[in-house]
This record gives structure tokens, C-alpha cells and sequence, in this order.
């Protein structure tokens, strides 16, 4: 499959929806700057290095922990649901649902929910999902895909906002965002109250305690994963860490990354149902480890250090062809740089064959990202794969190779290539040079090369 | 005797800019450097390395090692050939012990130009002058591989009657990113422009790097906007006498 060029070009072209990603991801960015900066963070480094070996030695030692987090999960009340397919995962919650008779769900912002189309899968079963993220819910409201892993209405203006809302709730036009929060408020209120099964993400999972750790800054997850008498987190099996002590390490870091916050506002750690004595906490809690497709990744030795991620969007904000492509112009719910590592992981690689390619390789993602994934690295690994099934290409660089051991005929192709270029300075637009001329100028060729001038001088 | 230097102008310097090239040789001769140039030498192997061509990358590569091999000190106008030399032909050895035993032994030797002439004691000697206004573009594998902020940016401060103004994307890519810049030139053309603005910002009559392929992308950019900003390697400021 080829770009979405067309789409690529619309995006490119207006000039609202550029502005509203290059202004909110710069402030994301600037943000994560100041938070981390040695007078803020001096340990900022250290605390990477420590992430990337905790993440490193985990997913190295990942059938351990992942057998010590279900027996931790089960002594809390608790049951770990394998889920090999995000099939086999929705499966499962329809029938829990259909069993308790629980028609309404509220959901948590979840990327993994996102990732497997739960929502459409849950209404396929005539069950009502409703998102609670703010965010979130605008882009359900439209039908929307998010359009960045931690700011999923990033591209949205409170007049876009204002729209939705007329139109899908009926309320008056009111583009005051204080307004819009507490009309998304009203709603969501009477479905956190009314549903039966409350269903989150996860950020972090504790192996030793079993515990599913969630950040957030609404609020929501809290009332989802509290109010409803099920929970239901859902997760990919690399969210593992292995124990609660390494956690401050990983919340010193993914707060500060996303959005320069030190903390997220809410950090709530939930060990399973609610225990004897216990005032609240819902009856029952089940933990939905999902497979789809990572543990094929972690036996792919030079792609398995995207396992590491944990999902803070930093290489987005930092990301120049994000920042101009937007989120939706990638394939799949992951987007950035990121995205263009896990999604051809996946989702397959010959079918994402040019996302690898889509990169300048200017290393920004690789700078920001607090648990040191090589994303450039990781890309070039993918293109020495991807570049097999292009014979013309192949060809091209052959040829290049052949001439690039060969100095005189190098000079000399170089040469004819210059005085082409020279005589006719407008000619050859076809392949390379066109694409070039369609968004520049190329340079005016030297007469003389710096080998031809040395030669010269030395006479 | 006179200390010498081999310099490696990559294949862009010397079939586009070879301007730059000569303002370099230009420079480490001031310095009281004998400068040799190497005929054999062509390219870093960089395109076919970054474009996932392995095979051919390592051909290059090692044609490269071969012509430089007993070189002494190796100096490049280029942050990117740079460390595709010292970073990159790391990767494209691992486990070839016997070439990762010569590309040890190379790489210490090889620098980019600003990070080699910052190390000189004699910089004075340079008594380069240059009255305009200047903004500095960060070359992305420069900044981010090299770690080479202060270096091009001191010996800016060095040059007489330059006024240096910081744009505010100076560390954002200028989109050119090799095949990239041709693969998806509306993406490579849209982050131009956006560092073509940044540069605008500044009141700059030039824009200055260490690298001449985002020069080339910045000029191209700059010219096809209509506007009158130059580009130049840093070594054509620092050899000119204003």
C-alpha cells in the first residue's frame, strides 16, 4: 500500500487544521522541554537509562512475569483474561455483558480499546460504549479516529466542538470551552451512574502486587473504574513492570513527557474488586491481557525494543512529519514516529510499506523518547527489510554502488550529469529531479567540481 | 613542518558546493594546516545505508576505509557523513570483527569540521570577518548524533562584525532527509517552508550550517518563496574576509 498522498495533500493545504497541530504539538513539546530540563529534572537521564533497562530486562523475562501478575490479580479477587486476538478480547466482554445484562459500558481513554475497534465491536453486539474522555468523547460524537495517542482532539477547534455537540446532543451553539466541559459533564455523569461495566486502559502493571495503574487528568478513569459494579481493564501484555517500587521511575518520566506535567492529575493504582470492609470498588474485576500480534514481535530481535513504549506521545510532538501529516493520514490508531515502527510490527509489513520511508530521519523522536527507543534505528531496519520487493530501486542503488568504488567514473559521471544540468536548467524533469522541482528549486550546477578545482590549484 | 589533514567533501560538496569545500581547505591552510585530498574518495555510503540497502551501503563503506585508512586526521564538511562514518558504520559491521577492527581504528580520527577546528589553539589567526546578520540552522544527525550545538555557534561568535539571531526552530529538521526529500516531497516541501518562516523571522540576510544538503533544501525552498536570504556552510563565513 502507497501513501495517502491526496489525503497528505489536503491536510498539507489547510492552513486551520496546520496551524491547530503545529501550535498544539509545540506547546506539548515546549512543555516537556521545561519539565525535564536539568534545573527542573537533573536525574532526567539517569531516569531514562533506568526506564529502558527496567522495560529491557521485562519483556526479556516476560512469560515470568506475566505467570506472577495472574496469580497476583487472582489473590486479589481478581481474573486475567488471555486474549490472543482483539476478537478473542471483545468476545469476552460481550459475553460478560450479555451475562450480567450490562447494555451500557463507559470506557476510559484506552489505546489499546482503540486498537482493537472495540467500540465497534461491542455495538455490533447491540451494546452501548461510551467514551468519557473528553477528547475522546467529542471524536465518538463525530466518528473520529484519535488523532494523537495522548490528545486525541488535538486537530479540533472549540468551534468544531461546538458544532459536534449542536448536532449530536442538541444543544445550543456555545463555544466557550468551560461550557462544552460541563455539557460533556451532564452526559457523561448519567452514564457513569446508569452503566454496568466501566472498561480502562492501563499504563502500568505491577507484577508483584497485580495491580493496574492508570494516569489521567479528567477524573473519568477514576469514576469508571470505581462507579460501575464490573471493571474491565484492557492491556497489552508489554505494560508489564515488575515491581511497585520501579513505578516512580516510570511516573517521573511519563507526565513530564506527554505534557510537560510533573504528575498527571490523577494516578489511581487499583488492586482488584472491592475486599470485606470496603466501602466502594466495584463486585467484580477482570484484566484483559491482549496479545495481537506483540509476542510475534518479541521474537523479532531487531524490531522487539518498540515493546518498550509507553505510549506518552513525546516523538509525535517532537516529530516534523507529524507535526505537518497529522495523526489521521497514518494507517492504523498509532501514529508518529512510533506508529511507523509498531504499525508495520502488527498490522504487517508489506502492506505498511511505506510508512518506514515516510521519515527524515532527523532523530528528534529518538531524543525525546523517555525509554530510549532507536526509532530512527528501528526505521532503517524496516527499510532493509521492506527493500527487497523493489527491484527498480534495488537496480538504481547498484548501479550508484558500483560507481561509488570506481572514483574516475564517478568523477565523470558526475560531470556529465553537471554540464546536463547546466546546459539544459530546466530539462530532465522527470523521476527524482521533478519531485524535487514540485516543492523547490534545484541548485545551478558548477562548472567545476571540488575535484576539478584541486586539480587546478595544485598545477 | 607543517601538520597535515586529509579532508574527506563528500559527494554533495563536491558535485554541488564546492564552494564550501574550498572555503574549508581555505580555512585549515590559515590555520597552518597541509591539507591532502584524496582522489579516490567519492561518497560515506550514506544514501544506500539510510534507504535500507545494506549490502551496497558496506561496498561503499569499505571503499571509503580503504582510501583513508592510514589518513592521520580526517576532516568533513558534513555533521551527517560525519556520523555515518563514526555512529553509523558501527551498525552496518556488527559482527564482522576483522572490518570492525579497522573501523575502530578510523573513526577516532574522523571529524566534522566545527568539532575539528574547535580543538585548534590558533583560532585568531582565522581574522575572519563577516558584517551581516546570521541565523544558524542545527543540522539534525550535527546536533542530535555529534551533539554539536556550541561548536559551529562559538566559532560564529568568533567572526567580526557577524550579528548571530537565533531562530526559533533552529533544532527542527529542514525536511530534506535524502530520498526522503523525493519519496515525499509535498511532506519535505511543507517542512522547508515551516523552517523557511522561522529563518524570515529572524531578519537574517543569511542562513548558516554545517551541512550542505539542508543548504541545498533551504535554498531551494528560500528561492522558490521569492526570498533574498543566502545559504552558506559555516566555512564559507569563517573564510571570508567580509
Amino acid at each position: 500500500m502507497s501513501a495517502p498522498d491526496s489525503a497528505i495533500r489536503q491536510t498539507l493545504a489547510d492552513a486551520n487544521l496546520q496551524l491547530a497541530i503545529y501550535s498544539n504539538t509545540g506547546r506539548f513539546k515546549d512543555n516537556r522541554v521545561k519539565a525535564v530540563a536539568p534545573d527542573q529534572l537533573p536525574e532526567y537521564q539517569d531516569l531514562r537509562t533506568r526506564a529502558a533497562a527496567i522495560k529491557r530486562h521485562t519483556l526479556a523475562f516476560l512469560d515470568v512475569y506475566l505467570l506472577q501478575l495472574e496469580n497476583a490479580v487472582n489473590d486479589n479477587g481478581g481474573k486475567v483474561i488471555w486474549a490472543s486476538t482483539g476478537e478473542e478480547a471483545a468476545e469476552f466482554i460481550v459475553k460478560l455483558a450479555k451475562d450480567r445484562q450490562a447494555n451500557l459500558i463507559v470506557k476510559s481513554k484506552s489505546m489499546t480499546s482503540e486498537e482493537i475497534q472495540l467500540n465497534e465491536r461491542l455495538a455490533h453486539n447491540e451494546l452501548e460504549a461510551v467514551e468519557t474522555d473528553l477528547g475522546e468523547y467529542i471524536l465518538q460524537l463525530a466518528g473520529q479516529r484519535p488523532f494523537h495517542i495522548v490528545a486525541p482532539a488535538i486537530h479540533m477547534t472549540r468551534h468544531d466542538v461546538a458544532d459536534i455537540f449542536t448536532e449530536k446532543l442538541g444543544v445550543a451553539h456555545d463555544t466557550v470551552i468551560e461550557n462544552q466541559a460541563m455539557t460533556a459533564r451532564r452526559v457523561l455523569r448519567e452514564k457513569f451512574l446508569t452503566a454496568g461495566i466501566g472498561i480502562t486502559g492501563a499504563n502500568f502493571l505491577l507484577a508483584d502486587s497485580g495491580a493496574v495503574v492508570i494516569v489521567e487528568n479528567e477524573g473519568n478513569a477514576r469514576l469508571t473504574h470505581s462507579a460501575p459494579k464490573i471493571h474491565i481493564a484492557i492491556a497489552g501484555i508489554e505494560k508489564l513492570i515488575p515491581r511497585t517500587r520501579d513505578l516512580a521511575v516510570f511516573l517521573d518520566l511519563l507526565g513530564r513527557s506527554a505534557s510537560g506535567q510533573t504528575l498527571t492529575s490523577y494516578t489511581s493504582i487499583v488492586t482488584g474488586p472491592r475486599r470485606k470492609g470496603e466501602l466502594d470498588g466495584p463486585e467484580e474485576f477482570y484484566l484483559v491481557l491482549l496479545d495481537a500480534g506483540r509476542t510475534k514481535l518479541l521474537a523479532d530481535p531487531d524490531q522487539r525494543e518498540s515493546l518498550q513504549c509507553i505510549r506518552c506521545g513525546a516523538c509525535l510532538n517532537a516529530c516534523p512529519v507529524y507535526r505537518k501529516i497529522g495523526g489521521h493520514n497514518y494507517p492504523w490508531v498509532y501514529s508518529g514516529p512510533i506508529g511507523k515502527v509498531i504499525t508495520p510490527a502488527l498490522q504487517g509489513k508489506e502492506n505498511n510499506a511505506w510508512l518506514p520511508f515516510a521519515s527524515s530521519l532527523c532523530g528528534a523522536c529518538g531524543e525525546v523518547c523517555p525509554v530510549k527507543i532507536d526509532i530512527p534505528g528501528l526505521l532503517i531496519k524496516l527499510r532493509k527489510e521492506l527493500v527487497r520487493s523493489d527491484p527498480a530501486d534495488r537496480s538504481a542503488f547498484r548501479v550508484w554502488a558500483w560507481l561509488m568504488r570506481r572514483p574516475v567514473m564517478y568523477g565523470l559521471a558526475g560531470r556529465i550529469g553537471r554540464t546536463l544540468l547546466r546546459r539544459m536548467p530546466l530539462g530532465f524533469n522527470f523521476g527524482p529531479l521533478a519531485a524535487w522541482r514540485s516543492e523547490r528549486d534545484f541548485p545551478a550546477a558548477p562548472s567545476k567540481s571540488f575535484r576539478d578545482c584541486w586539480k587546478e590549484r595544485k598545477k | 613542518m607543517a601538520r597535515s589533514v586529509a579532508i574527506f567533501v563528500t559527494c554533495i560538496v563536491d558535485q554541488l558546493f564546492p564552494k564550501a569545500g574550498l572555503a574549508m581547505v581555505d580555512v585549515l591552510e590559515r590555520l597552518g594546516f597541509e591539507v591532502e585530498f584524496r582522489s579516490a574518495q567519492t561518497c560515506c555510503a550514506q544514501p544506500a545505508f539510510n534507504s535500507g540497502y545494506q549490502d551496497e551501503a558496506r561496498a561503499v563503506a569499505l571503499h571509503f576505509i580503504d582510501t583513508f585508512a592510514d589518513a592521520e586526521t580526517i576532516v568533513v564538511p558534513s555533521g551527517s557523513c560525519t556520523s555515518m562514518i563514526t555512529h553509523h558504520y558501527a551498525d552496518l559491521f556488527a559482527g564482522d570483527s576483522k572490518t570492525m577492527e579497522r573501523v575502530n581504528a578510523l573513526t577516532p580520527r574522523v571529524f566534522e569540521f566545527s568539532q575539528f577546528l574547535l580543538g585548534q589553539p590558533n583560532l585568531d589567526s582565522l581574522a575572519a570577518r563577516f558584517p551581516h546578520k546570521v541565523t544558524y540552522h542545527d543540522s539534525c544527525h550535527a546536533l542530535r548524533e555529534l551533539g554539536l550545538k556550541d561548536a559551529p555557534r562559538r566559532l560564529l561568535g568568533l567572526v567580526k562584525d557577524l550579528e548571530l539571531v537565533e531562530m526559533e526552530a533552529a533544532e527542527e529538521c529542514c525536511g530534506f532527509g535524502g530520498t526522503f526529500s523525493v519519496k515525499f516531497a509535498q511532506i519535505s516541501g511543507a517542512m522547508a517552508r515551516t523552517k523557511v518562516d522561522s529563518i524570515l523571522q529572524t531578519g537574517a540576510s543569511h542562513v548558516v550550517s554545517l551541512d550542505s544538503s539542508c543548504l541545498m533544501q533551504l535554498r531551494g525552498a528560500l528561492s522558490r518563496g521569492g526570498h533574498k536570504v543566502e545559504t552558506l556552510h559555516l566555512a564559507e563565513v569563517l573564510a571570508s574576509r567580509g
